[in-house]
């Protein structure tokens, strides 16, 4: 079983990327369960969501405390939530910013593996939300394809064609071209 | 089709597929998506329903009872506060015999305010006179729906199908969505010969003399009895058509335990990873799970712990002044059959708070330590 | 007036319930006249047959036969509801037995 929490903001389609992510695992034949923090959320403020892995039924109902890999949809975050709590010895954490995985690995320390894509640039290349706030949970999915090896991208863009409202070819291009371009992932 | 989906949408899926003719619901946290879902699916004409918005839960549960007197196949949802406030109704719904489904997110009852799972809100309805399923996980609350409806009009009684909070409501799961034509073919087009028809009009529920109230309690409760026959034939029908297999209670590794977790809702799943667990060192335990708490199924519980040798109920509720209320109903089922097993009763996960496979070690652990409990309750995570 | 009281149902064993609460037959028989302590007497030299009284009487008290309004003791209940709607006051209420 693969335990994966997402840390973004409200308003950054943290939640919709748990549940891209989890449509893509139930069409390649897998079991999974995706679950926000069960609460209210608002715009703009710390948001969290599981998603949980397995090839057989999934049983265990309770939340995640102990994470296989984390994922950070917002740079910004680092500075005021500690994303890598509970975090697995060895597990890996895959940040969106344009920084290389070198610069920031000494700030989660050697037990963990750091990743990087600069989603936002290509979120923003792809004109995806706003100039102030660009959507980046697409292109984090197409990152996420190659950094935690849970699905193919095959699955992650039908599953990206079914879960996005709008600019379905704009956010699929986002997702291939964060496959192609995350650092670290080798 | 397998399909992703959180449990609250499962329940308009189900809704969907039974082809409702009346909603009527009252959106609350954490019910909304059910409501949201169900209004779409309507005003884009893919299910020819009437969706009755209303001003709270009381009406919602009043124009269902409206609808359902003609013969039309009603649903509603709701949870917690806006059930409390149905009460009233609940009782009018049932006593009138009208096969009603109602989906029930279970949440914690305010105050202090919340909106996380326990199953205060539905166990307080013990006595309206609804048939009560607890489920656990997104698909049985899909399947549960349809169940519920086939059910419903076969006893004419109204179901109650609850799910957990968040757990299940926001959580998203694979589902097996059933194909329209199979769920047509396992529940018909509803045509009772009980309505409201202009062509042979009747006043319903008016004045009763005490002289014939009773007969109709009689005929009520009678009714629920044998509603335990018809949920096991109808489980079997379903499980023909559907592949899937449901009953009053669910045994999981149970043939040769000596030891049994009595559990309801989402709690039983995780218990079998502790069960498992245990199972690996040796330990002879399995999981008894109460699916049906309305009717009662005291008689199979007591076959099912006849020759354990200890038994933990788990419940998400209370009973102020007396005890977990699944372990209260079960101690006495046990009573007559001259049981004396030790029986402890365990509260946990409160207003949502997580139960997690160390808790659920902790109640085991806490079980086998004592020979037999010396208080009605062992709360379990409480901040002493 | 052409009136039958209808048959009442007496539920003496199990089998004779209806499924639910309901009636298995109209009320007809139940004459809620013998409620009654004050009688509506109608005046038909003031009275402009307007169907005011009709339109508000709670019970199938009023009926129209021979193209004016009739009252119906045998369900009149003496509300006087009629009374006091009646535009023209032409209906007055006289005590029963007197
Ligand atoms: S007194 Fe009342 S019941 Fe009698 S005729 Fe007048 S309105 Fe009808
Ligand atoms: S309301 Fe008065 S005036 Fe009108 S029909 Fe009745 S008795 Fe006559």
């Amino acid at each position: 079983m693969i335990e994966i929490r997402l840390h973004g903001r409200g308003g950054q389609g943290t939640v919709v990327a748990s549940k891209i992510l989890a449509d893509a695992i139930v069409m390649g034949g897998g079991y999974v369960q995706a679950f926000p923090e069960f609460g209210v959320e608002r715009r703009g403020a710390p948001v969290v969501a599981y998603v949980r892995i397995d090839n057989k039924p999934i049983n265990l109902k309770s939340k995640i405390y102990q994470p296989d890999h984390i994922v950070v949809l917002d740079p910004t975050l680092l500075q005021s939530v500690n994303v890598t709590d509970g975090l697995k010895e060895g597990g890996k954490v895959l940040v969106n910013s344009e920084k290389e995985p070198s610069e920031m690995q000494e700030k989660f320390g050697k037990s963990f593996k750091v990743m990087t894509v600069d989603a936002t640039a290509i979120a923003l290349e792809k004109r995806l939300g706003s100039k102030t706030s660009p959507i980046v949970n697409t292109a984090i999915l197409g990152a996420i394809v190659k950094a935690l090896n849970v699905t193919n991208m095959d699955l992650i863009i039908k599953a990206i064609e079914e879960g996005v409202p709008l600019k379905v070819e704009e956010n699929v291009e986002a997702a291939k071209k964060a496959y192609t371009s995350l650092k670290g992932g080798e | 089709m397998r399909k992703l989906l959180m449990g609250n949408h499962a329940i308009s899926v189900g809704a969907t597929l039974s082809r409702v003719q009346v909603i009527a619901a009252y959106p609350i946290t954490p019910q909304t998506q059910v409501v949201e879902m169900l209004s779409e699916i309507v005003a884009d004409g893919k299910l020819n329903a009437e969706f009755i918005k209303v001003e709270s839960e009381h009406s919602a549960m009043a124009a269902c009872i409206g609808a359902s007197t003609t013969g039309a196949r009603a649903f509603t949802a709701t949870s917690a506060q806006g059930l409390l406030l149905m009460h009233e109704l609940l009782h009018w719904a049932a006593h009138g015999r009208l096969p009603i489904v109602m989906a029930n997110v279970n949440r914690a009852v305010a105050p202090g305010w919340t909106i996380w799972t326990d199953q205060n809100d539905s166990l307080s309805q013990r006595d309206t006179g609804w048939i009560q399923f607890y489920v656990a996980d997104n698909q049985e609350v899909l399947d549960t729906i349809i169940l519920g409806y086939k059910l419903a009009e076969k006893v004419h009684l109204p179901v109650m199908v609850n799910l957990d909070a968040f757990v299940l409501s926001h959580t998203y799961e694979a589902v097996e969505v059933p194909d329209q034509e199979k769920v047509d073919a396992f529940l018909p087009p509803f045509n009772p010969e009980w309505k409201m028809d202009v062509k042979n009009p009747r006043a319903f529920g008016g004045l009763t003399s005490s002289d014939v109230y009773m007969e109709f309690q009689y005929n009520h409760h009678e009714a629920m009895e044998q509603s335990k026959k018809v949920i096991a034939e109808t489980c079997g029908e379903f499980e023909k058509i559907f592949g899937r297999k449901y009953g009053l209670l669910e045994e999981y590794r149970m043939e040769d335990s000596e030891y049994v977790m009595v559990t309801s809702g989402t709690i039983s799943k995780t218990s079998r990873i502790v069960v498992d667990e245990l199972r690996e060192k040796g330990v002879k335990i399995g999981i008894l799970r109460v699916r049906t708490f309305r009717p009662f199924p005291g008689e199979e519980i007591a076959a099912a712990l006849a020759g354990k040798k200890k038994a933990f109920v788990i419940d998400r509720n209370i009973s102020y002044g007396k005890s977990g209320i699944f372990y209260d109903e079960i101690k006495g089922a046990l009573y007559n059959k001259g049981m004396n097993l030790p029986l402890f009763g365990f509260v946990i996960g409160l207003g949502g708070r997580d139960v997690t496979p160390a808790h659920l070690h902790e109640i085991v652990d806490y079980g086998m330590k004592h020979d037999r409990p010396t208080e009605e309750i062992i709360w379990m995570g409480v901040k002493k | 007036m052409n009136f039958k009281p209808g048959k009442k149902v007496v539920l003496e064993k199990l089998a004779d319930y209806p499924l639910m609460p309901a009636s298995l037959a109209d009320m007809t028989h139940n004459f809620t006249g013998s409620w009654r302590n004050m009688r509506p007497v109608i005046d038909y030299d003031k009275c402009i047959n307007c169907g005011t009284c009709w339109k508000f009487c709670p019970e199938p008290a009023i009926y129209i036969e021979d193209n004016k309004v009739n009252v119906n003791y045998y369900f009149c209940k003496g509300c006087g509801i009629c009374v006091s709607e009646c535009p023209k006051k032409c209906i007055t209420f006289e005590e029963e037995g007197k």
